[in-house]
């Protein structure tokens, strides 16, 4: 290539900025002037969903029940993730009939799941309309290397991630909302909570810098994490992650879901800890007072009587599972 | 000096108090009924309306909430908010939904309008007494009728269902189906805060 078709290209891409501008001042005028699928509404739409609970289910049944207990969306799944880990093989995306029965029977939002880097699965899932697809490592992976290029899509995504850098790759992707990844179908916390504190605790730090002026540490924290500069400054001048942050992973009981709340999550993901427990009515409900009222004990006390012990997720220790069992690896 | 409460069940209140902040007017989180003693305008934001109407219900919210309004003090509702001060609601879908609304104004509005999320766009609405605010509508209800006292005050023109309600005022209380919060357009606070002065 020369230098002079550089020129042109620089050129020809002015006459595009410029026509596209005359279009919409040429819209404004006729009274329509309406952006569909921007960022912006991405995003916006997942702050839409924050101090809310987002429920996996597998059916139309399961995802009414979730709806009444005062979700703020489901997630449709063809296996819960407790039942992924027991029945191994390869886990793919629901069965898009179910997810459209869901659609249609419930009002609320409903995402769907795809394998990490599967960009066919994820077009399906915005062909048919739903409204946040989770690019989960609770699926298995089709690609070891790259994630979705998210920018490429109308629909919102979230990711998981288990620190700060790892979430700042995700939005540099194009990724609207993240999540922590926990270690999903265990019904236990510990892992999210680890999650969410190394997150944390790496912003703790870029503020730090932010407020020394010390803008060369942020530079090194970038190089040295992988992440680009300018999101490590965003962070840095924010104090929070740039996007929503929820929790997920292990959550199983209304105190496991104010405890992440308390630790700086915008809301939840419940997986197995709801479908997976013997009072799923009940702990729907309760899982959501817990999350809405975490600062305020009374309420938190009432909802965890709503549920009892004998009746949770029965949870898998983290230490007894083989490294290749662990799901929060993949997709780095 | 005007002290703005937000409701803060679900949704993003962060976001108006944020806006609120910018212009620097006192803001503080709503969750309790004893919260409302003190403030004197309310913003129902967005979110997830069955969400807000069922917690809304658990804290013993609405009685308190409809007395605020009978006092006669300014009550904004954005989107899910709107959808939480309607008598009538239907969704596009699923038609009758059945849900807890506070009813307090007299206005039918149909959920999901647009569609689903990635309908969700940005647009330019003029707004009577407001003027021209650049807003988003995020999977945004419509407000398909309006009966005395309440008028419509604000349209949407969009290119597949034409021009539609997208505001709504009955005295002290005004719906909105968008977002200001989102983008930021402060016109509608400014409105907010005068209408609370008088």
């Amino acid at each position: 290539m020369k230098l002079i078709d550089s020129y042109v290209f620089l050129e020809k891409l002015r006459d595009l900025i410029y026509s596209l501008l005359e279009l919409r001042d040429r819209a404004k005028e006729s009274g329509y002037w309406v952006s569909e699928a921007t960022p912006l509404v991405r995003y916006g739409f997942v702050s839409m969903l924050k101090g809310g609970v987002i429920m996996d289910v597998t059916n139309v049944q399961q995802a009414e029940i979730a709806e009444d207990a005062g979700a703020v969306g489901v997630m449709v799944l063809d296996k819960l993730p407790y039942d992924v880990r027991v029945s191994g093989g390869v886990a793919r995306t629901a069965d898009l009939k179910v997810v459209q029965e869901v659609m249609n029977a419930i009002t609320i939002p409903v995402s769907a799941k795809c394998r990490i880097g599967h960009y066919e699965e994820a077009r399906l899932l915005e062909e048919i309309g739903v409204d946040l697809i989770d690019e989960s490592e609770v699926l298995t992976p089709v690609d070891e290397k790259a994630h979705i290029n998210k920018w490429l899509f109308r629909t919102p995504f979230v990711n998981g991630a288990r620190s700060l850098p790892e979430a700042l790759r995700r939005i540099y992707e194009g990724a609207s909302m993240i999540r922590t990844k926990g270690e999903a179908g265990t019904g236990n916390v510990a892992e999210a909570v680890k999650h969410m504190k190394a997150v944390n605790r790496d912003i703790a730090m870029l503020r730090g810098f932010y407020l020394d002026r010390d803008y060369e540490a942020i530079w090194v924290y970038a190089k040295e994490n992988k992440v680009p500069y300018e999101l490590a400054l965003l962070t840095a001048k924010l104090g929070r992650l740039p996007v929503i942050n929820f929790a997920a992973g292990g959550i199983a009981t209304p105190a496991d879901a104010a405890l992440m709340r308390w630790l700086g999550a915008d809301g939840v993901f419940v997986g197995s800890g709801i479908f997976k427990s013997k009072d799923p009515v009940n702990r729907a409900r309760a899982i959501v007072l817990a999350t809405t009222f975490y600062d305020d004990p009374e309420t938190v006390v009432e909802a965890q009587k709503m549920v009892s012990e004998k009746d949770a997720m029965m949870g898998i220790d983290i230490r007894t599972l083989k490294p290749e069992q662990l799901l929060q690896v993949r997709g780095d | 000096m005007v002290r703005v409460g937000i409701l803060a069940l679900q949704g993003d209140f962060l976001e108006h108090f944020e806006v609120l902040r910018d212009l620097g007017v006192e803001a503080v989180y709503v969750k309790k009924p004893k919260d409302l003693e003190n403030i004197d305008v309310l913003i129902i934001p967005g979110g997830e309306s069955t969400t807000i109407g069922s917690l809304i219900q658990y804290a013993g919210l609405a009685p308190a909430i409809t007395r605020f309004a009978e006092e006669g003090k300014p009550i904004l509702g954005t989107c899910a908010g709107a959808i939480l001060l309607a008598k009538k609601v239907v969704d596009r879908v699923v038609g009758e939904t059945g849900q807890f609304t506070l009813g307090l104004m007299n206005i039918a509005v149909v959920r999901n309008a647009f569609g689903r999320q990635n309908q969700s766009f940005e647009a330019v609405v003029s707004i009577e007494g407001v003027g021209e605010v650049r807003v988003a509508f995020i999977r945004a209800p419509v407000i398909s009728e309006a009966w005395p006292p309440t008028k419509i005050i604000g349209y949407v023109n969009h290119p597949a269902l034409g021009k539609v309600g997208a505001a709504a005022v009955q005295n002290n209380l005004m719906a909105l189906t968008f977002h200001p919060e989102i983008t930021g357009d402060k016109k509608i606070y400014e409105y907010l805060i005068t209408l609370a002065k008088k």
